[in-house]
């Protein structure tokens, strides 16, 4: 099971750049105004970080499907209590 | 199944139990953030002038310096655990015990807007955002305080000789929760900072 490699030091490099590149643009495009689209900006780069974080840091892109399971169904039920509590005070 | 005098009767099952653990653990905390992220939604749509306003009032640079610092802080994580799986013990210590260093640097930061906070009379109970803004934060830095211990457990088992290249199950999985640490604080940085 042990097989650290050349290869995973450049991708965790190679992940580390694009990181620092997508705080500086989210960074910069809040200083334009953009209406309701800064927060869908800000929302979409944030999601494309995490998702970097979560394949390649916490290696979720070679994990077995059990694993991916326990990634995603938390998020599931996070969608699931903030739609549900939105449906409820925002129509009340 | 027995007779081993190793760590665990079968390593590669008793490390994704292990994995397996640290994730069940990390769904309860995604929920547990969730609840205040919940909150910060529905309080957000209701209020969005009082967000918009309120947000302008926090430092947007020493937030991204922070975010920096913890994404660097995880590349010393992945740098360690590498490490530690070609069997080189004294170079997991050195990285892990960067990324304590960093994540020092992150409280510090946070201990200086903290502070300038409550210079300008501002408090966790001013208003909704800032309710929302320290309790966010404040349990994130909890969670980083705790990293930082776990991460100081794994350099004290590798000081005394028990990490290796086959058993570095600690190092992995302190850093999958670091891991976690750094992904809540990249939305925390663009929901508070950024859009408010």
């Amino acid at each position: 099971m042990a097989h650290g490699t050349g290869h995973s030091r450049s991708t965790g490099i190679a992940v580390f750049v694009a990181l620092v590149l997508l705080t500086a643009v989210t960074v910069l495009v809040s200083y334009v105004d953009l209406g309701l689209m800064n927060a869908v900006v800000a929302l979409l780069i944030a999601s494309v970080k995490a998702s970097l974080v979560a394949l390649f840091f916490m290696h979720l892109k070679g994990e077995s499907r059990l694993v991916w399971g326990f990634a995603l169904v938390p998020i599931a039920f996070l969608a699931l209590i903030i739609f549900g509590t939105l449906a409820d005070t925002m129509l009340r | 199944m027995s007779g081993h005098t190793g760590e665990h009767a079968d390593p590669a099952v008793a490390f994704e139990s292990a994995k397996l653990g640290v994730w069940t653990f990390l769904a309860t905390e995604v929920l547990l953030f969730g609840a205040l992220f919940t909150a910060y939604t529905v309080f957000r749509m209701k209020y969005p002038e009082m967000f918009r306003a309120e947000h302008a009032k926090l430092d947007r640079v020493l937030g991204a310096v922070n975010t920096v610092v913890l994404i660097t802080s995880s590349l010393m994580v992945v740098l360690g655990v590498d490490a530690i799986k070609r069997g080189k013990a004294r170079l997991l210590e050195a990285c892990f015990g960067g990324t304590i260093l960093l994540a020092a640097v992150f409280l510090c930061v946070k201990y200086v807007e903290y502070s300038a906070k409550f210079h300008h009379g501002i408090f966790p109970r001013t208003n909704l955002f800032f309710s929302i803004y320290f309790m966010l934060t404040g349990l994130h830095g909890i969670h980083v305080l705790l990293g930082m211990g776990l991460l100081s457990y794994v350099i004290v088992l590798s000081r005394r000789g028990r990490l290796s290249a086959d058993y570095f199950t600690p190092a992995e999985m302190s850093g999958l929760y670091w891991h976690f640490v750094d992904l809540v604080w990249i939305y925390l940085f663009p929901l508070l900072y950024l859009i408010g």
